[in-house]
């Protein structure tokens, strides 16, 4: 991914910015332009909480290039207490004990680098809340 | 009154024994537990630096103060290990936290005392009036040669301070420092891993530097070991903050509940910093604390706190530093630790 492009998305990647619609409260995320619930345009920056439910998830064997020191390891679906439903990858976890329904937490970590000499990209990851 | 309102700690899950160290290197484990006070070292994630871990704990530390992160007017991270050479990583923190864009910020490095430079300057920054909240963050992913006895030591983990004037958990008596131009460990620029000056690590540098600003302090405070309920110095190992605690006058009681080395390692800037972190989780109101932190280089920061009421309310809004070491562990084999590390050389 290029810098500026990674650069855009840093509200989403690092903080979990979703816009909430002003007419009939729906939560989208990435934030829209147009409102699919209701049709209205106007948001509210909201911060999601990073605490869900696991949905569904898939474990990892082949991973591609860049994600390789880390399988095998899940990708998953989560659904947030806000009803927002995210995709992205399951840390510090034991994959063969993951299951749907494990409540999970997000936390900020490094997603990838260009290389050893480019640049971090940083983001959510989920781990499985266990209070810690 | 200037202090801290709110902290907050993270440390990697994975572990590793001195034993699975030892046997590599074909070392006497037996003799580095009891030489060095040493367990076993946290380990971070293939997706975990100096950034993460700080941002985690800060989220823990915000938890606690329960203020808008916009009310935070300076962000310091101390390291020995940011994750780039030129870049800040008190951007990365400020981003992630939401703090930007009207946030001073610097990163801080000092060997293992560059988490409580950041407080210091944090603490004296709000008590001048010039903001009203600043952040301090010690933060590692530190790194010995492999076999080198830092190995058995080198460790992970972050601890966050909010600092404030207002609503403080643990108000700030006061401060010193004790500092010399003292070679005892070092790293150049371009060299994957420190040197160190061996066993003149100890009594000229590490022993020295706590001892001179431990007793700055107390002078200064007119106080002595017997006035304090807690204290926590500089953990390189299990075995140094033990003896100079004893060697000061302090007593177990004082130093067992901020004493995490043993089963931690050391996690450099976050070292002294987590200490206090794990003490706060357990001190009553109307505490007295002594930190005294160390930093190859060399020098010690001290500090003075007394807990207020405030503390019992905020303690449980995020992980106590203890669950966090001794719950939240998944013990790793040698090539899964030099994987991690990135000590395994392989095609790109």
């Amino acid at each position: 991914m290029q810098v500026p492009r990674f650069w855009r998305e840093i509200p989403r990647y690092y903080r979990l910015e979703a816009a909430a619609c002003v007419q009939c409260d729906a939560i989208h995320f990435p934030p829209r332009k147009i409102c699919p619930s209701c049709g209205a345009n106007a948001f509210e920056t909201v911060r999601l909480s990073g605490r869900g439910a696991l949905t569904t998830f898939t474990i990892i064997r082949t991973p591609p290039s860049g994600f390789t020191d880390q399988a095998p390891y899940a990708v998953g679906i989560v659904e947030l207490d806000e009803g927002v439903r995210l995709m992205a990858q399951i840390t510090d976890c034991d994959v063969d004990t993951l299951k749907t329904g494990d409540r999970m937490i997000a936390k900020f970590r490094r997603i990838r680098e260009e290389g050893r000499t480019g640049v971090i990209m940083y983001g959510y990851k989920f781990v499985p809340d266990v209070g810690v | 009154m200037v202090g801290i309102v709110g902290y907050g700690t993270q440390i990697p899950r994975y572990r590793i024994r001195v034993e699975d160290i030892a046997s590599v290197w074909g070392a006497d484990a037996p003799s580095y537990k009891r030489g060095l006070n040493l367990n076993e070292k946290s380990v971070p994630g293939p997706d975990e630096d100096t950034a993460t871990l700080s941002v985690n704990a800060a989220r823990n530390a915000l938890l606690r103060a329960g203020i808008d992160p916009q009310l935070i007017g300076a962000v310091y991270v101390g390291s020995e290990s940011h994750p780039y050479a030129v870049k800040p990583t008190g951007t990365i923190v400020s981003e992630a936290l939401g703090a930007c864009p009207r946030v001073h910020t610097a990163d801080l490095e000092f060997a293992c005392k560059a988490g409580t430079e950041g407080l210091f300057i944090a603490l004296h920054e709000v008590q001048s009036g010039v903001i009203t909240h600043a952040l301090a963050i010690g933060a590692d992913t530190s790194q010995g040669a492999p076999g080198d006895a830092l190995e058995y030591s080198a460790a992970a983990g972050a601890a966050a301070f909010i600092v404030g004037s207002e609503d403080l958990i643990a108000e700030l008596l006061t401060t010193d420092v004790y500092m010399t131009d003292t070679a005892d460990f070092w790293r150049r620029e371009h060299t994957p891993y420190p040197e160190h000056g061996g066993r003149f690590t100890g009594v000229p540098a590490y022993f020295r530097h706590v001892t001179g600003a431990a007793k700055a302090i107390m002078d200064r405070a007119e106080m002595a070991p017997e006035d304090f309920d807690y204290c926590i110095f500089h953990q390189p190992n299990g075995k140094f903050p033990v003896q100079v605690a004893r060697k000061l006058g302090f007593t177990e009681e004082q130093w067992a509940p901020g004493l995490l080395s043993p089963t931690l390692g050391n996690t450099y800037s976050g070292s002294s910093p987590m200490g206090l972190a794990a003490t706060l989780d357990v001190a009553n109101p109307g505490a007295h604390i002594l930190l005294v932190s160390y930093g190859s280089g060399a020098g010690s920061d001290a500090f003075i706190f007394r807990t207020t009421e405030r503390l019992s309310d905020v303690r449980d809004r995020a992980p106590h530093t203890r669950t966090q070491l001794d719950e939240y562990r998944v013990h790793i084999p040698y090539g899964t630790y030099a994987k991690f590390r990135r000590k395994i050389l392989k095609a790109e």
